[in-house]
């Protein structure tokens, strides 16, 4: 029998799913970009810009950018569990990652609607 | 712990315990411990998925944000910046963190549907991690010169 110490509101089972999960999203997502770039006419500022203007570009790269954030907290946080010991030097790294993806998730929302 | 004599063991086992030799530091995990594939593999996707978060989704979305803003900030980006040999080395370095976190992480993905998991198959899709990786950052590489 597992004797669980019962502290903390669950056991990483949610985090480990959401990373998967989110990993998928970004592959798709990836593989649909590389497609849309590499088959399409060549680049110049209407094309670039009409992509970026369509409702469904707007949606899936703000489902990316929110995987990503998702995605890359539950990785920083395993890296920092793993290798950054003193407690207090850990939280304060792990706000600072929370941040800079809040901020790069409000970045996107900015760029994708302005 | 306070107050305790250091050289005196507590137990025997304790005492065993402290004579172990231990490898845990970064010297040795380079040079000394010869690490399988795939962990070297599983340290590599942690290193590409760290240089993802910082700083390349950073200047990803720089340059996105510029490029969209107007065109003279898209021919800017396009026709001056990418063309600058550090930024085109960057990228490089950008599309081998992708690819191999990419691969890496398709692996572990069908790892954990249990595909691949026996020694010699987890052992060849490492390599083979390692070599696509590799290969698409090359052809990405050739492209971009």
């Amino acid at each position: 029998m597992v004797n669980r110490i019962i502290t903390g509101a669950h056991y990483g089972l949610r985090d480990w799913l959401a990373q998967r999960v989110t990993a998928a999203i970004m592959a798709v997502y990836s593989v649909i970009i590389a497609i849309v770039l590499l088959s399409g006419q060549p680049i110049n500022y209407a094309v670039w810009r009409d992509l970026f203007a369509q409702g469904w570009m707007r949606v899936a790269t703000l489902l990316f950018a929110a995987s990503l954030a998702w995605h890359a907290w539950v990785g920083m946080r395993d890296i920092l569990m793993d290798y950054i010991k003193p407690t207090a030097l850990r939280l304060g790294l792990e706000i600072l990652t929370v941040l800079l993806l809040a901020g790069y998730l409000a970045w996107a929302v900015q760029i994708l609607w302005r | 712990m306070p107050g305790r004599d250091l050289s005196e063991p507590m137990t025997t086992s304790a005492a065993a315990k402290k004579r172990r030799p231990k490898y845990l530091n970064l010297p040795a995990i380079l040079f000394e411990i010869r690490l399988p594939l795939p962990a070297r593999v599983s340290i590599l996707h942690r290193i590409s998925g760290l240089l993802l978060v910082f700083p390349m989704t950073a200047w990803l979305l720089y340059m996105l944000d510029a490029s969209l803003a107007s065109e003279r900030g898209f021919e800017q980006v396009r026709g001056y910046y990418l063309q600058l040999p550090l930024v085109k080395l960057a990228l490089i370095v950008f599309a081998w963190s992708f690819f191999h976190h990419f691969c890496a992480g398709i692996r572990f993905l069908l790892l954990d549907l249990d595909k691949g998991i026996e020694l010699r198959a987890a052992r060849a899709s490492a390599a083979a991690v390692l070599v696509v990786s590799l290969l698409l950052t090359a052809v990405f590489a050739v492209a971009l010169w």
